[in-house]
């Protein structure tokens, strides 16, 4: 663990020197003591005023979850998180080998990883997401079956990639090749679903800090997906948590890892851009 | 016997076509300012009944963005629109029933969902199944419950 801190330190100086504003932003607590969390940032420039700040999700909740998050042996995502270390080192599929006898020790190859996307593939000419990517590795590189896009072993298994970034600034690519993706996430993000015509927008920037019935509305951010909700006893994944809120807005949703919905978390990343990646976080 | 069928037509299609006599989402007339001046049913509000449509989360929901002083026993208020004491004083009924049946055209870009209308949605849902429902929809509140919350609405007086 000490390791794994000193390297994403590391790795986060050698993002600041290329110009992630990581310094800029306010520190609003740390996990297990030793890796700071910047809640606040100025929001990036693409937002084009529409946020003055990009806010963590983290700082809208009650103290008791936010302590959650705080320390490992409290946060109830990491036992997911474990079974995913085993998962990990184990062979799969009819290539017989494991994700470790590829990437070797996740703590080391995924340092990063989670910061970055979704990104653009240029082998594959197409936007990824990490669980995309995952279930590439998978199918093409395993020999193995692809596992369900939102279910709890993708969730896991993305909890587990996260973990070497936390810290790190969220650094989503907007321009070059995924640029048409990115105007196209942006483009649902102002739109208004459903029969009560409600945009993400309507809720996440117009009235982010207020209620709406009992719930202390958030930016909606997506640096600390996917999240332990303890509802649910369970993790949610960005897409999990993108439909239940189209849904929320009486519209037939999209699927999970639908080109629309890939498109929305390129763009809903990218406002993020500058937040410490915090997966997995704890939520109500 | 002939109007006993209309009446069964009548009812088996509620919820997509008004009741006869009442005024159908597509006919309702609304003022430039958004207002409408009729009843949309010509049968006299209910406030009481106002109150459960304002505070169900199955019906108007209001009190989700809305606080309302008098609904103090009904938890959760939101903070999403305006605090509606003191509304019925401030407002005349046509208003309030043009704002209720639909708030977009009094505000324009408003996020108050639009309670009477049944069709020209984006991506339309089956309620909050996520499955696509098919135009025309149910309204939101039918033409009696939109007059039992103008009425409730109305008694908001400071
Ligand atoms: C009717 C209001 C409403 C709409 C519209 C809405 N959301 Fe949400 N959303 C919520 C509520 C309530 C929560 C839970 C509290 C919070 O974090 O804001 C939430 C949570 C989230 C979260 C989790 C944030 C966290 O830190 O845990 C994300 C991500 C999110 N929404 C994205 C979206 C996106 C993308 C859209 C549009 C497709 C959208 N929401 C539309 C109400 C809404
Ligand atoms: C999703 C949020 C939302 C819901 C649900 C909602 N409203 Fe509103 N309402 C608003 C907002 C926002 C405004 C302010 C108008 C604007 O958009 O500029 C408003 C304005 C109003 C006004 C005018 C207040 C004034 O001071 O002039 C009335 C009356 C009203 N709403 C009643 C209702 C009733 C009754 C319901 C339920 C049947 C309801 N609202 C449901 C958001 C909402």
């Amino acid at each position: 663990m000490k390791m794994t801190v000193l390297k994403s330190a590391i790795a986060g100086l050698a993002l600041v020197a290329t110009g992630v504003m990581a310094e800029e932003g306010t520190v609003g607590f740390e996990i297990n003591g030793d890796i700071p969390i910047v809640t606040r940032v100025p929001a990036a420039a693409h937002l084009d005023g529409a946020l003055s700040e990009a806010i963590s999700g983290w700082e809208y909740r009650d103290s008791s979850t936010q302590a959650m998050q705080m320390d490992d042996f409290d946060n109830p995502a990491m036992l997911a998180v474990e079974q995913a270390a085993e998962v990990w080192n184990t062979a799969m599929g009819t290539v017989g080998k494991s994700c470790a006898d590829c990437h070797g020790d996740v703590n080391e190859s995924m340092i990063g990883i989670r910061a970055t996307y979704p990104k653009w593939n240029e082998k594959a000419g197409e936007v990824r997401t990490l669980a995309m990517q995952v279930n590439n590795c998978l199918t093409e590189n395993m020999g193995a079956e692809a596992w369900k896009y939102d279910g709890a072993d993708m969730a896991a298994m993305e909890a587990l990639i996260s973990i070497p970034s936390r810290g790190m600034p969220v650094n989503v690519a907007i321009d070059g090749p995924v640029a048409s993706v990115w105007e196209q996430g942006k483009e649902m993000y102002y739109t208004r679903y459903g029969q009560l015509e409600l945009s993400c927008a309507s809720c996440h920037e117009l009235n982010y800090d207020n209620l709406i019935r009992a719930d202390h509305l958030s930016q909606g951010q997506i640096n600390a997906f996917p999240v332990y909700r303890l509802k649910d006893t369970g993790l949610v994944t960005t897409h999990g948590r993108f439909k239940g809120c189209v849904r929320d807005t009486r519209a037939e949703t999209f699927a999970a890892g639908s080109p629309e919905f890939v498109a929305l978390e390129l763009y809903v990343a990218s406002r993020g851009n500058g937040l410490s990646v915090e997966a997995p976080a704890v939520r109500p | 016997m002939k109007s006993i069928i209309q009446m069964a037509v009548g009812l088996a299609m509620v919820g997509t076509v008004a009741m006869a006599g009442e005024v159908a989402p597509d006919d309702v007339a609304y003022d430039e300012y958004g207002a409408v001046a009729v009843s949309l049913t010509g049968v006299a509000g209910d406030p009481a009944n106002g109150i459960k449509i304002m505070t169900e989360r199955s019906k108007g929901n209001c009190i989700a963005c809305h606080q309302v002083t008098a609904l103090a026993e009904f938890p959760f208020h939101g903070e999403v629109g305006p605090m509606l004491d003191g509304v019925g004083a401030n407002r005349s009924e046509a208003e309030l029933r043009g704002i209720v049946a639909n708030a977009k055209i009094t505000f324009p870009e408003s996020v108050m969902p639009s309670f009477y209308k049944t069709h020209g949605y984006i991506r339309p849902g089956d309620a909050f199944t996520g499955k696509a429902g098919t135009e025309p929809l149910p309204p939101l509140l039918t033409a009696q419950e939109i007059e039992d919350v103008v009425a409730f609405l109305m008694t908001l007086q400071d």
